[in-house]
């Protein structure tokens, strides 16, 4: 009985107002955490309803508006929703300042107004929904979004709201990081996760007042016809695409760096190795934020943008490329003479790696200006942007869950069932994603509702695996949950891992750290450790 | 939906449909080229990675040793050839990309019009078709295309070729196509309900043959029986973006049983949807718009003769 008395951050308080209330960063990353699910779950849903319309060339239960506003709902869901906040606000609030050795991050009462931010925004998308579905495609491209009869206001102002949630996140962690530092831990003892955070926030802080302002031009437009974007009004649509890629391929950015900071301690940990290139790593998340600025262009090769542009922006492109292969390769080099545990959250590491690579060497083609030509909006794009997206960000995420799982709920998962699902989301991914590819190199363009019969094999093939794909995440969702109740206790270092939050009790103290963590060597001194 | 043209899953490569220019022969290279780099790159990353797995699993019992944090040399290596391989390949794609965008100064002009939903296609000689493009074999040919209403893009797989249309504002693209045939066009940028059914035909015929179809104002179908015309032109005019056969709804009332049928209109009158209705419908759609549907259908003033409309009526008719 006396386990049961310690009070940690989440028995020190009880009632559905010390939640809604609490001003401590792992309450505020776990309601993040649950929101950033049910997100999951819609943007899944709309994902299923559209791979299911396209089991046949034509129409099979959805008219071609349900399923415009099916795969732009799937999109801007996801995106907005579900993967901008999901490593950042959800883990690295949890995360962040237990790795910090800090009680909190710098501005609590921030924190918990970005998350109010967050859940307004979410609502004003959730009122979309029933009130005449967006048809434009998550990009909301003009004039067509200027002249759809949908709820593009709505929508655009929900994106709108959801990007102040992501600059107040970003402000606080890099105040947190400059200021909240552990006695000892200079810049480079910081475990790279942080670093990762920290290039994070600075383009989350740069990009996304642009994709704000944008949208309110958007809504400027459209209220009061004055012409900004649309032709008919004397406005140019090219505009808009500047704008929005601006904003929106760094955004890529502010999803895959965090995605990469969970990688460098997945390999770590479960190598029982000191991370291969810690200062380069560390520099080529920076390297990546700054470059992923001068890179918008490429979404605009076939827009009537100039060739000169597109030299620049091809160039620039391929740049960007670089420290992602680094990171790769110093992953990669870590395992060598490691003590390599295959532990669910390293089977996602491994998963990360496979699909990332995919994901990157696909990057290549389309960066290249000539084949990107005949690359550019077919099925092709699809399938590499769900390869770095999904193969990427998603596996990174599911990765740093099963990690963090046991600090953050102090319960263990099945460790059988954790494998098992972790191979069903693998095999699944790849069994509908890369038959992609293959449609986009014939041909098949995105966003169709209608396709050609020939079309129809490799349609329904792509459509099948989803069904794995789910099976993976209900499997998930069941052993996750059923840990909750009916999971063996956590103990506080599960992993073995080096970072300050497996000192921590597990679940964490309300104030993380009985005493302050005083920090001597760099994040990952296993060799120290004895292995 | 129709197949009459040249298969994209069927011919070509595994990879790619089969290329029907020289410059769409050097795009393959370049993808050729990209794709064994990555094969093989990706091979290596996956082979040393399952090597270090199976090698250096926790319960392998192994020395300690000193761990190694960096490698300077093994870190500029890495850092370096790739750059230099992405430079190469970025200086192919951007040559070959500027291939695809200069067109001769001897070019064939045609001009393209795309609106919601179909392809419209203007000629010098006064010539103009909707969703059947006709080129000469083994002649430069140069579009110049523009859109009406949103943003669409003309792309045709065979020719590896691709540019956005834009309202107000004039894009191009230039091929020469070295086999006759024809061949799938499809707009590629999101532009509404019928975006998946704004396609068109390219067809690809010898220099003596293409002048005769300029001659004739783009093909003479004067022999083909009225109901085929119809059918023919349902396709071709984008008339099946809107409107199915089978009784579903969609932008427009579905053909099915419509001919003769009693119809209410936005205005609150009802029309009996006779030949005299259906021709209106066709040259002056908003005028009468069915309760229900929205006023989106443009004008087929012009682009129909007599004979197109008269065809269309028969095919409706047919649709019971």
């Amino acid at each position: 009985m006396s386990t049961k008395t310690i009070k940690n951050y989440l028995n020190c308080e009880t009632g559905i107002m010390s939640w809604l209330t609490t001003l401590d960063h792992k309450r505020i990353g776990v309601m993040y955490l649950l929101f950033i699910a049910i997100s999951f779950g819609l943007g899944g849903f709309f994902a299923l309803a559209l791979r299911m319309e396209l089991l046949t060339p034509t129409q099979l239960y959805l008219t071609a508006k349900q399923y415009n506003q099916a795969f732009t709902l799937h999109g801007a869901v996801m995106v907005f929703l579900f993967i901008i906040p999901s490593i950042p606000a959800a883990l690295g609030n949890f995360v962040l300042p237990l790795q910090l050795g800090a009680k909190d991050v710098a501005f609590p009462r921030l924190n918990l107004a970005s998350f109010y931010v967050y859940v307004l925004g979410a609502a004003f998308a959730i009122f979309s929904l029933f009130n005449g579905a967006v048809d434009t495609g998550w990009t909301f491209y003009t004039p067509y979004s200027t002249q759809s009869d949908t709820s593009v206001i709505s929508m655009t102002l929900a994106a709108f709201i959801l990007g102040f949630s992501s600059i107040l996140t970003g402000v606080n962690f890099i105040a947190t990081i400059h200021k909240m530092r552990a006695p000892g831990m200079t810049w480079f003892r910081m475990p790279l996760f942080v670093w990762a955070l920290y290039a994070t926030a600075i383009i989350q802080i740069l990009a996304t007042p642009v994709v704000g302002i944008t949208l309110l031009l958007l809504i400027f437009e459209s209220t009061f016809g004055v012409g900004i974007f649309d032709p008919a009004l004397g406005g140019d649509p090219i505009l808009f695409q500047h704008f929005f890629w601006f904003y929106s391929h760094p955004a890529v950015y502010i999803m895959v760096l965090p995605a990469m900071g969970v990688m460098s301690e997945l390999v770590t940990t479960f190598c029982k190795k000191n991370i291969f290139g810690y200062k380069l790593i560390a520099y080529s998340s920076l390297a990546i934020a700054i470059i992923s600025f001068l890179v918008w262009g490429h979404h605009l090769f076939l827009s009537g943008q100039s060739s000169y542009a597109n030299m620049i922006f091809s160039l620039l492109t391929f740049l960007v490329g670089i420290p992602s292969g680094i990171k790769v390769f110093n992953w990669v080099t870590t395992m060598y003479k490691g003590t390599i545990d295959l532990k669910t959250p390293f089977l996602y590491f491994l998963s990360f790696l496979f699909l990332f690579c995919i994901g990157g060497f696909t990057g290549m083609f389309l960066g290249a200006l000539s084949v990107d030509v005949h690359l550019h909006d077919t099925y092709f794009v699809v399938a590499h942007f769900h390869y770095t997206m999904m193969g990427g960000v998603v596996m990174a995420f599911l990765g740093g869950l099963h990690y963090w799982w046991p600090k953050m709920f102090g319960k263990m998962y099945s460790e059988k069932w954790g494998r098992i699902a972790a191979a069903f989301v693998f095999v699944g991914f790849n069994w509908v994603f890369f038959t992609q590819f293959i449609l986009g190199t014939k041909g098949m363009p995105r966003r169709y509702y209608n396709y050609l019969d020939q079309f129809q094999p490799l349609h329904a093939f792509s459509t099948m695996g989803t069904f794995v794909l789910g099976t993976g995440f209900i499997i998930m969702a069941v052993y996750l949950i059923h840990s909750l109740f009916k999971g063996e206790k956590a103990p506080a270092n599960p992993w073995g891992g080096l970072t300050l939050e497996w000192v921590a009790d597990t679940p964490p103290d309300h104030h993380n750290f009985h005493e302050t963590p005083t920090v001597t060597t760099g994040p990952y001194d296993y060799e120290k450790a004895g292995y | 939906m129709n197949e009459i043209n040249n298969s994209l899953m069927n011919t070509g490569t595994l990879w790619l449909p089969e290329a029907i220019s020289d410059i769409a022969g050097s795009v393959d290279s370049l993808f050729y080229f990209i794709f064994w780099i990555s094969v093989l790159t990706f091979i290596g990353i996956m082979g040393v990675s399952l090597y270090f797995l199976v090698k250096y699993r926790a319960s392998n019992n192994k020395p300690k040793e000193k761990h190694i944090t960096h490698n300077t040399l093994i870190e500029v290596v890495w850092t370096v050839v790739p750059t230099i391989l992405c430079m190469v390949i970025f200086y192919w794609g951007f040559t070959d990309y500027m291939r695809l965008k200069t067109a001769p100064g001897d070019a064939i002009q045609i001009r393209v019009t795309g609106e919601k939903w179909l392809w419209n296609f203007d000629y010098a000689n006064g010539t103009n078709t909707v969703g059947e493009l006709a080129v000469p074999v083994d002649t430069p040919v140069q579009l110049i295309m523009s859109a009406k209403d949103v943003l669409h893009s003309f792309f045709i797989p065979n020719l590896r070729v691709k540019r956005d249309l834009i309202p107000n504002r004039y894009t191009t693209i230039w091929f020469e196509a070295n086999k006759t045939g024809s061949f799938q066009i499809f707009c590629t940028e999101y532009c509404g309900d019928g975006h998946s059914n704004m396609l068109a035909n390219l067809h690809v015929m010898p220099m003596d043959k293409y002048q005769d179809w300029l001659a004739s104002g783009g093909g003479s179908n004067k022999d083909m029986p009225l109901a085929e015309l119809g059918a023919k032109l349902y396709k071709q005019m984008g008339c099946n973006a809107c409107h199915t056969l089978d009784g579903s709804k969609s932008v427009g009332p579905s053909w099915l049983g419509v001919y003769n049928s009693h119809r209410q209109l936005t205005s609150g009158k009802t029309v009996t949807a006779n030949d005299n209705y259906i021709r209106q419908a066709i040259v002056d759609p908003g005028s009468d718009v069915v309760a229900g549907y929205p006023p989106v259908m443009p004008t087929y003033a012009g682009k129909l003769s007599d004979r197109d409309i008269n065809a269309i009526i028969e095919f409706i008719k047919a649709q019971k």
